[in-house]
């Protein structure tokens, strides 16, 4: 009785070491701009990529969002990383789309919306939210500069095979309740180093239920719980969701590839290190109020007041985040005010993200004062959102409608929050300086930053929705 | 690689958990190259405290970090290895780690020790009490001498002798190409 990572451990791997770690063979290594240091790894050494067919490059990180020209990109240093990427692509021989093609978008939108990233498949990528693409049944994780020359030079990686977690999520979700209220609800319950050294395959009839994207939404989160990988079994919402897609298996080979993907979950009575188990009944719309993501809490609760922590080390850390937030503690969470929105990233920017955002922009405008953005996940997830109106719906409403990258998650390329300005945003790391030096971020769904947008404070979306 | 045997060196209590690669080396730096030496920009904004241990006179030539649980977890950015070892540090002494910044640590020859809860907290307090105070760490010997305590830790055996050797992982595993060959084989 084996596990959906026993399965996929076995058959990727080369080679063992007398140290228990494991040589595996990488089917698919995404790449971004943050490969430049592995690629000049591999030119110090004189190597090259031993497949680059196995590869994929994008640029998400340092693109712009306001326009599609890089040349018009004033900061050299930003241009040069997705300059770098274009040109190590090139010289690897190593398949890209470029910033003018409408595949261009975040790299963990891309895989799975190109059905590059399947069942069964061994995903690498230089970029900790690699653990996204495990939302299909493939064993997926991020790593570092070396580990990418490594993969780049070898299409093999050595690693430990890292306990098994099962994180079982039962019953049925309240109205108003998304995949990211349950990852934020998970996160909160287990702790940001709750899963250290496991893969997390989440299961029970809640995720079952979830659409392929909101189990992108939950894998995606799987690092902020310390797993380097989230898993869920592949089944007919996986099939579904990757029929016809320009990577996903053809004709005859789709049928073979079926028969391999429906062998692939965990077995009745498998085995699993630990097991935790969550009510679906009991999640509300979420939110964190820290600068971890375990500091999330119900949209109808109170800033928490460090004297109530169970140590002095908690209690110190409390009150930093405290300060760094601008929060007193006793402040319920909906009499915060927010002044930027952001839905995007690779936790929240795909289509049905944005539906579930539209719905509740519709009709209401942007609060004032607040400047609120959404900014897709890759082009054709904007073609998609603008081919059923939903562009004119966030315009009509107030917010910019702009072009595919990783934008205001990380501001690497620019697109930042000023310091001391505070963010309701769909992404997933609320870290002090994430969004830009001093910036305050309240995680939350693509629907409750939308209800954020249109009230100016952190709001309980099941007031704002139809019938409410 | 520079080997890791013995290194006893002046430690920086770090006393908090969930430290972020975010905290180690802010987002807005990784666009420099690496040339530029990434030490500069190590715990950049935490260091806008004075408080922040880092800059005290104390902490001159620290080499260790002695850190929280969860230290550097977050994203998979190898300048939070190349920051803390290009200002000087060699070794860092946490109840746990980010799960990619520990390998990305190992392939650097950068050690990183864990320790449990409890021997990590008495660290911090000692280092607390006495700033400026050494720990030694002997990888030979696996043990952690800090306050006249000593503490033995677990390493892999692989880690370990690439540590002690200074000796990268890719020289190995193309000497095992024949292996990867003969599963591209089997299964291309
Ligand atoms: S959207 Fe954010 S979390 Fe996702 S890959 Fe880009 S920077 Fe990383």
């Amino acid at each position: 009785m084996t596990t959906l990572l026993d399965k996929i451990w076995a058959q990727h791997r080369v080679l063992e070491r007398d140290d228990g770690q494991t040589l595996l063979y990488v089917d698919r290594h995404y790449l971004q701009e943050g490969s430049a240091a592995a690629f000049e790894m591999l030119r110090q050494r004189g190597l090259a990529p031993r497949v680059p067919a196995r590869a994929l490059a994008v640029a998400d990180h340092y693109v712009p969002t306001d326009s599609r020209d890089l040349a018009a990109v004033a900061d050299p240093e930003r241009r040069e990383m997705a300059q770098a990427l274009g040109r190590n692509a090139a010289g690897g021989g190593i398949r890209m789309f470029a910033l003018d093609d409408p595949r261009q978008g975040i790299v963990h939108v891309i895989g799975p919306e190109q059905g590059a990233t399947q069942p069964g498949l061994l995903i690498v990528c230089g970029d900790s939210h690699t653990s996204t693409h495990g939302a299909l049944g493939a064993l997926a994780f991020g790593i570092g500069a070396t580990e990418m020359a490594h993969v780049l030079a070898t299409q093999t990686l050595w690693q430990r095979k890292p306990n098994s977690m099962r994180v079982a999520v039962e019953g049925t979700l309240g109205a108003g309740v998304s995949a990211k209220d349950v990852i934020l609800a998970i996160i909160a319950r287990i702790g940001a180093a709750g899963a250290v050294g496991h893969a997390i395959e989440y299961a029970g009839n809640a995720i079952e239920r979830l659409s392929m994207e909101g189990r992108l939404t939950v894998c995606n989160m799987s690092v902020e719980a310390g797993a380097r990988a989230g898993l869920v079994a592949p089944d007919d919402t996986t099939f579904e969701y990757l029929a016809g897609r320009p990577f996903a298996p053809q004709g005859a080979g789709w049928d073979e590839a079926l028969a391999r993907w429906r062998a692939l979950g965990s077995d009745a009575g498998a085995k699993f290190d630990r097991e935790v188990t969550l009510d679906a009944r009991e999640i509300v719309p979420m939110v964190t109020w820290g600068t971890s993501p375990e500091d999330a809490l119900a949209i109808t609760g109170h800033v928490p007041d460090p004297a109530g922590a169970a140590d002095a080390a908690r209690r110190d850390a409390m009150a930093r985040s405290l300060a760094y937030m601008g929060l007193a503690p006793g402040t319920p969470i909906t009499a915060i005010a927010v002044d930027r929105v952001f839905i995007g990233s690779c936790t929240n920017s795909r289509i049905e993200d944005l539906r579930a955002a539209a719905a509740v922009a519709k009709g209401r405008k942007v609060a004032r004062g607040v400047e609120a953005w959404v900014v897709p996940g890759s082009g054709l997830v904007k073609a998609q959102a603008e081919a059923e109106g939903l562009d004119r719906v966030f315009l009509e409403s107030g917010f910019q409608w702009r072009h595919a990258g990783c934008s205001m998650c990380i501001g690497v390329n620019g697109d930042l929050v000023e310091p001391g300005k505070r963010c309701a945003s769909t992404s997933n790391r609320n870290f002090a300086g994430r969004q830009g030096p001093g910036a305050r971020t309240h995680l939350m769904s693509p629907a409750m930053a939308a209800a954020a947008a249109v009230t100016g404070r952190l709001t309980d979306v099941r007031h704002l929705m139809a019938g409410a | 690689m520079e080997p890791f045997r013995r290194l006893e060196a002046v430690a920086l209590p770090l006393a908090r958990a969930n430290v972020d690669t975010d905290q180690i080396v802010p987002a807005r730096f990784l666009k420099k190259p690496r040339a530029v030496g990434f030490g500069q920009f190590l715990f950049h904004d935490l260091r806008a405290d004075a408080a922040f241990a880092l800059d005290q006179a104390a902490y001159r030539g620290a080499r260790i970090v002695v850190a929280g649980r969860n230290f550097a977890c977050g994203s998979s950015r190898e300048h939070a290895v190349w920051a803390l070892q290009d200002y000087g540090f060699r070794a860092a002494i946490a109840p746990s780690f980010g799960d990619i910044f520990h390998s990305n640590a190992l392939k650097n020859g950068f050690l990183p020790v864990v320790l449990p809860e409890a021997a990590v907290a008495a660290m911090q307090e000692a280092l607390l009490a006495a700033p400026g105070m050494t720990i030694a760490i002997d990888l030979e010997q696996q043990c952690v001498v800090a306050a006249g305590k000593s503490c033995r830790f677990e390493i892999a055996p692989f880690p370990r002798h690439c540590l002690l050797e200074g000796l990268d992982e890719l020289g190995y595993t193309l000497s095992q190409t024949a292996h990867i060959e003969a599963f591209e084989e089997r299964f291309g």
